[in-house]
C-alpha cells in the first residue's frame, strides 16, 4: 500500500485544521472503534461556505481526505458543496489505495452531515435536500469492520 | 546519524556482514546440490550438516532433531498440521493454543477447525501471559497438541515455556512453540524446557529471509507437509537452501554468543524508551513490564491513530510498526491488543518499537525527542482526544 504524493502532502500539511467557535454548522461522522472520526465546522454567509475547519482522528488517508474535502468546498455555494462526491475527493488526491476508499466516503459524509446541521439550525428539514444520512460511515462493499453496523 | 533509524527488528533484520560473507561461496564456487556425489555436491552437503550441528547445539538439541525449512510459517504449518493429521487418525482432534498467536499458527488452526478439529484458545490476560491452571484445565483425553507462542511478536511477552512443557509432558500431550521471536534473544534449551517441537526463522536474527528450521524431538512422528525428494531425512522435500542454511547457522552462532552482552545494552535502551514514553499523558505499555523480549516496546497513546503516527515517524526517518488496523489492510486493530483487553480505539493508537543490537543510545534519544511532539500534533487535530479530555473534566 502506497500513498500518492498528493495524499502525503495533504497529510503532512493538512489545510483548515481546527475549530470554528461560532460555527453555523457542525458535523461529526465515523466511529472510534473503526479507527476514524471526522468533525467538521462551517461558517456560512449568503449561502456561501466562507470558512471551514476540521478535526480528524484517523489514518493518513483520513487526514488527507478531510484536508482535501475542506479545500474543495471552501468559498463554494452550499448547493455546490453538496454535489461533492467521494470520487472527486479521491481524484483530487491522485487516487487512494483500495482499502482506503472508505476514508473518502467518510469525508463526503462529513460535509453532508455538517450542512444538514446548518439547515437544521435554520429550521429547515435537511432530508428533502440532502436525503437520509446513513448512520454507517463505512462503505459496505469495502468495509469489513466487525463493529460497523452497516445494514 | 544514519539516514534512517531502524526500530523494527521484530519485522526483520539486516543480514550481517559475517553472515553474508559465509553465504556467498555457496552461490558460486560451492554451488553444488547436496544430493550429488561428486565433491562440490558433498561440500554443500557438509556445509548443511555442520550448520545443522550448530543450530542443534544452540537449542541443546541433537543434530538429527533439526529440520531446515523455508521459514517460520512453514515450520508452524508443518508442526501443527503434521501432528494434527497424525493424531487425528487416532481420534485425537483437539488442539490448544492462545488467543494471540502469530497468524502462521492462528490461521493454521482455523483451517484445521474447518476440517473438524476442535480448538481451545487460552486467554492471555491483561499482562499477555497465559495461566498454567487454565492450560491444565483445558487439556483433555483427545488433546493432540498444545501450541503456544514463546514470545509474542507484537507485545513481546514471554510465556512460562518450561512449566507449559512440564504440564504437557505429565499429561502426555505434544507441545509445540513458535519461537520465531525468541530464538537469539533468550536462551533456549529444548531439553530442560520440555519442548517437543520448536519453530524458528533466520531473518529475525540477521540471517536472510526464506530460511528457518523446525526442531522435532526424537521419537515424535508427524505427517509430511512437503512431499518429494529424500532431503531432510525424507521428512521435508526440496533441494536445500544451502547458502541460506549456512547463513542461518552463522547468524545464530553470532547472536547467541553475544546474547548476554547485547541484551544488557538492548534492555537498557528498551527501558529508557518505556520509562520516557510512559511520561506522555494517557499512554500505556502493552504487555508485562519485565517478562518481555529485551528489545520490545509496545505502547498505546489514546486519542491518536497508529498509521498516522507511523507516517509521521517515517517522515522523521524512524522505522516502526503499529497494531493499527490501517497498517494491516483491514479495519480491525491487532488481535493481539484486543486479546489483552484493549478497547478498539486504544488498540488503533498503538506503536511497536523493536530494538536490536545495532541500535545506539543516540538513536533512542532521537526517537524520544520526536515522539512527544508528533503525538501532540496528532492529538491537536483529533476529535477523539477532545472528547477524552472533556470527559475527564
Amino acid at each position: 500500500m502506497a500513498y500518492s504524493e498528493k495524499v502525503m502532502e495533504h497529510f503532512s500539511n493538512p489545510r483548515n485544521v481546527g475549530e470554528i467557535e461560532d460555527a453555523d454548522g457542525i458535523g461529526e461522522v465515523g466511529n472510534p472503534k473503526c479507527g476514524d472520526i471526522m468533525k467538521m465546522y462551517i461558517k456560512v454567509n449568503d449561502g456561501i461556505i466562507e470558512d471551514v475547519k476540521f478535526k480528524t482522528f484517523g489514518c493518513g488517508a483520513a487526514i488527507a481526505t478531510s484536508s482535501m474535502a475542506t479545500e474543495l468546498i471552501k468559498g463554494k455555494k452550499i448547493e455546490e458543496a453538496l454535489k461533492l462526491t467521494n470520487k472527486a475527493v479521491m481524484e483530487a488526491l491522485g487516487g487512494l489505495p483500495p482499502v482506503k476508499v472508505h476514508c473518502s466516503v467518510l469525508a463526503e459524509q462529513a460535509i453532508k452531515t455538517t450542512i444538514a446541521d446548518y439547515y437544521r439550525k435554520r429550521g429547515i428539514d435537511p432530508e428533502p435536500i440532502i436525503g437520509s444520512l446513513k448512520s454507517c460511515n463505512h462503505d459496505q462493499e469495502l468495509c469489513n469492520c466487525d463493529n460497523c453496523t452497516c445494514e | 546519524m544514519n539516514k534512517y533509524i531502524y526500530a523494527d527488528n521484530a519485522a526483520t533484520t539486516q543480514v550481517s556482514e559475517r553472515v553474508l560473507k559465509a553465504m556467498l561461496p555457496y552461490y558460486k564456487e560451492r554451488f553444488g546440490n547436496p544430493s550429488s556425489i561428486y565433491s562440490i555436491g558433498q561440500e554443500a552437503k557438509d556445509a548443511v550438516e555442520s550448520a545443522r550441528q550448530i543450530v542443534a547445539s544452540y537449542l541443546n538439541a541433537d543434530m538429527d532433531e533439526i529440520y531446515f525449512t523455508s521459514g517460520g510459517s512453514e515450520s508452524d504449518n508443518w508442526a501443527i498440521k503434521g501432528i494434527a493429521y497424525q493424531m487425528g487418525k487416532k481420534g485425537k482432534k483437539h488442539i490448544i493454543t492462545t488467543k494471540f498467536e502469530h497468524h502462521a499458527v492462528l490461521h493454521t488452526v482455523e483451517a484445521l477447525e474447518k476440517e473438524g478439529f476442535e480448538i481451545t484458545y487460552l486467554d492471555v490476560h491483561e499482562d499477555g501471559i497465559i495461566r498454567l491452571d487454565e492450560l491444565e484445565n483445558a487439556i483433555r483425553k483427545d488433546t493432540a497438541l498444545v501450541t503456544i507462542i514463546y514470545a509474542n511478536n507484537e507485545i513481546g511477552t514471554i510465556q512460562p515455556i518450561e512449566e507449559i512443557g512440564k504440564i504437557c509432558r505429565e499429561k502426555g500431550v505434544i507441545f509445540h512453540t513458535d519461537a520465531v521471536q525468541a530464538v537469539s534473544n533468550v536462551p533456549i534449551d529444548v531439553k530442560s524446557q520440555n519442548i517437543d517441537l520448536l519453530s524458528l526463522s533466520g531473518h529475525k536474527f540477521h540471517a536472510p529471509k526464506g530460511v528457518g528450521a523446525l526442531y522435532i524431538k526424537r521419537g515424535i512422528t508427524l505427517e509430511k507437509l512437503i512431499h518429494g525428494g529424500a532431503q531432510e531425512r525424507k521428512q521435508r522435500a526440496g533441494t536445500e537452501n544451502v547458502a541460506g542454511i549456512v547463513g542461518l547457522s552463522v547468524a545464530l552462532k553470532e547472536a547467541c554468543d553475544n546474547m548476554e552482552e547485547r541484551n544488557k545494552r538492548v534492555v537498557a535502551m528498551r527501558d529508557k524508551l518505556i520509562d520516557n514514553l510512559l511520561k506522555i499523558d494517557k499512554s500505556r505499555l502493552n504487555g508485562h513490564r519485565t517478562k518481555r523480549l529485551p528489545g520490545n516496546v509496545n505502547m498505546s497513546f489514546r486519542g491518536i491513530e497508529g498509521e498516522s503516527l507511523l507516517l509521521m515517524l517515517g517522515a522523521k526517518g524512524i522505522c516502526a510498526s503499529s497494531g493499527s488496523a490501517c497498517t494491516s489492510g483491514s479495519l480491525d486493530p491487532s488481535h493481539v491488543l484486543l486479546a489483552i483487553g484493549l478497547p478498539h480505539e486504544t488498540a488503533h493508537g498503538s506503536l511497536r518499537l523493536t530494538i536490536g543490537g545495532d541500535n545506539t543510545e543516540e538513536e533512542i534519544d532521537y526517537i524520544l525527542k520526536e515522539i512527544p511532539s508528533i503525538i501532540e500534533n496528532l492529538r491537536r487535530m483529533s476529535p477523539l482526544w477532545e472528547k477524552i479530555i472533556k470527559e475527564e473534566n
